[in-house]
């Protein structure tokens, strides 16, 4: 049944009829393989992509470089934690290679962002350094493309 | 003069296609879904657009060998025997073709010509009938039924077979009844063809989608492979329809004649579409295998909406086409296409424009979103309903 994640992943608006029918099965069965993937937390939360650029909405966000040093006995992810409780973390990675978490943040202006790596990120005990990257522009995100410029330009009737 | 007293009369008979019509109609509408495409909606996967791209750059501009680059021959020759089992020569025994279109038009044009009979089975591609036509051979059509999923049955084959049948198509997975010929039913027909003196033309461009069992092609089976030629591409496995390149295998004597008609009516394959399609053979794989999971998907939700809406639709586990029965509404292929478009603004083709046989049945591409055919399943069972009311 994981082909039902490949299918949600792409497209979680379909209903669970509907992906029934896509993969020969019956919809209590579908139903029951969704509720075990959400209840182990395999399936995390569903999300939509939104490109805010198109909207009104003021948004800044920011990719951050940030290096720790791990905690005693409890590695990386204690000091992770307390950086990803904050509502403005978008995303907390941890990495290899020349620094550690990739924080991304999400704030109205690049005031607002910098003041929160100032005042709550930089200040923290384990956190070594960081460098703060604005992101421009988003040509990509989740596998979809912002501006897709491929339509289906075939003709009506070929045989 | 009157020019049309120029055309020879066996090319002046062959009927055009019979679905521009459609074409026209739909073009006027807004919203309207085309299930009457026979071509993935999927874009070539990137990395094969890339190399194509990039042979661009490099000045990759000029003819290649008149059978295509002997790269692109080796990379077929591995296809073949990794999935196939079947060795093919790069040097002798493989020609790339524009398109499998092309190898179809050239293999008859070597092998039948006037008193010489074809065996097409139908419904069909409508280019095999169209093909041996033109070079003046007879087509014997055989009419393929939905109660044998539309398999090519051992009797219907014995039934057909005349000491003058010169060339025997198969056509599997089929266009547009998406039948495949599994194993033991091919097998069949490779015993009965193996000690006739005939060419096999096996038209394999629907390989790849095959969606239970494995493809088997008839060249693979004892006696078969010295008189078959394979026919393949790329169109359909790699979503590489425009590019035109396709390419057949067989024996060196078949293929070198090909080769030489090829030579004088086209010299060689497009250039660029052939370095895509060496990537296309070294390293898409994945993608070949996430359109087909893709296909397979929509290929139940359409078969599922017919069969709810009361259609009979036999299960097709090949290409991307369902062709459901219509018989029980009443109207004529024709009409049922020409009705639903203009009334819920979805576009099937008929049946019969794959061969007479096909008549009360309706091609539906599944190469569509999985939104679309949802949306156009609804619309056709509204429509299906008003028809019985
Ligand atoms: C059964 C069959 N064979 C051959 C072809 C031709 O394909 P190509 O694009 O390789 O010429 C098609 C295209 O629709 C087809 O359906």
């Amino acid at each position: 049944m994981e082909e039902i994640l490949e299918i949600l992943e792409k497209n979680n608006k379909l209903t669970e009829e509907q992906i029934a029918v896509m993969l020969g099965k019956s919809v209590q069965e579908v139903k029951e393989a969704i509720k075990k993937y959400e209840d182990e937390k395999v399936i995390v939360g569903y999300s939509t992509l939104i490109n805010w650029d198109k909207t009104n909405k003021e948004k800044v966000i920011t990719l951050i470089e940030v290096k720790v040093t791990p905690q005693r006995g409890e590695g990386f992810d204690k000091v992770a934690e307390r950086i990803y409780r904050y509502p403005e973390v978008k995303a907390c990675y941890l990495m290899s290679g020349g620094f550690d978490l990739t924080v991304i943040i999400e704030g109205k202006t690049m005031k607002e962002v910098a003041l929160f790596v100032a005042e709550k990120l930089a200040p923290l005990e384990s956190v070594l350094s960081t460098a703060t990257h604005f992101v421009l522009k988003k040509y990509k995100d989740e596998g979809i493309t912002f501006e897709d410029k491929e339509k289906d330009d075939r003709e009506a009737v070929v045989l | 003069m009157n020019i049309g007293d120029m055309i020879l009369p066996h090319v002046k008979s062959v009927p055009p296609s019979g679905i521009r019509k459609y074409f026209d109609m739909i073009n006027e509408m807004k919203d309207a879904i085309s299930l009457g495409i026979g071509e993935p909606d999927f874009v070539t996967p990137w990395n094969i657009r890339e190399a194509g791209i990039y042979s661009l750059e490099q000045g990759h501009t000029h003819y290649s060998a008149n059978a295509g680059f002997i790269e692109l021959r080796e990379e077929i020759s591995r296809y073949m025997k990794r999935k196939h089992g079947l060795e093919y020569k790069p040097r002798e025994e493989i020609v790339v073709t524009v398109g499998g279109s092309e190898a179809i038009d050239a293999a008859l044009r070597a092998l039948a010509g006037p008193g010489d009979e074809v065996i097409i089975p139908e419904p069909s591609f409508v280019a095999y009938k169209g093909c041996a036509s033109f070079c003046g051979a007879t087509p014997v059509v055989i009419d393929l039924k939905a109660e044998n999923q539309f398999r090519l049955t051992p009797e219907q084959l014995e039934n057909a077979l005349t000491p003058k049948t010169k060339v025997v198509i198969i056509p599997f997975p089929n266009n547009p009844t998406g039948a495949i010929m599994p194993g033991e039913d091919m097998a069949r027909i490779a015993e009965i063809l193996k000690d006739r003196d005939v060419i096999v033309l096996s038209d394999e461009l629907y390989s790849e989608l095959t969606y239970e069992g494995r493809h088997m092609s008839i060249a693979s089976y004892p006696g078969m492979k010295e008189k078959t030629i394979v026919i393949n591409g790329f169109s359909k496995a790699y979503a590489m329809t425009g590019w035109r390149i396709g390419y057949a295998c067989g024996h060196r004597d078949l293929i070198s004649v090909m080769t030489k008609i090829h030579q004088y009516a086209i010299m060689c394959s497009p250039t660029t579409a052939q370095h895509a399609a060496i990537e296309a053979l070294r390293n898409s794989d994945h993608d070949v295998e996430s359109m087909k999971r893709e296909y397979n998907r929509r290929r139940r939700a359409m078969v599922d909406g017919f069969r709810r809406m009361g259609l009979d639709c036999f299960e097709p586990l090949g290409a991307f086409y369902v062709f459901p029965c219509i018989k029980s509404t009443g109207l004529t292929s024709d009409e049922f296409c020409e009705k639903l478009l203009a009334e819920e603004k979805v576009l099937v083709v008929p049946g019969n424009a794959f061969g007479e046989c096909g008549e009360g049945f309706v091609r539906a591409t599944y190469a569509n979103s999985i939104e679309n055919i949802f949306e156009a399943i609804k619309r056709i069972e509204r429509f299906v309903n008003n028809c019985r009311k």
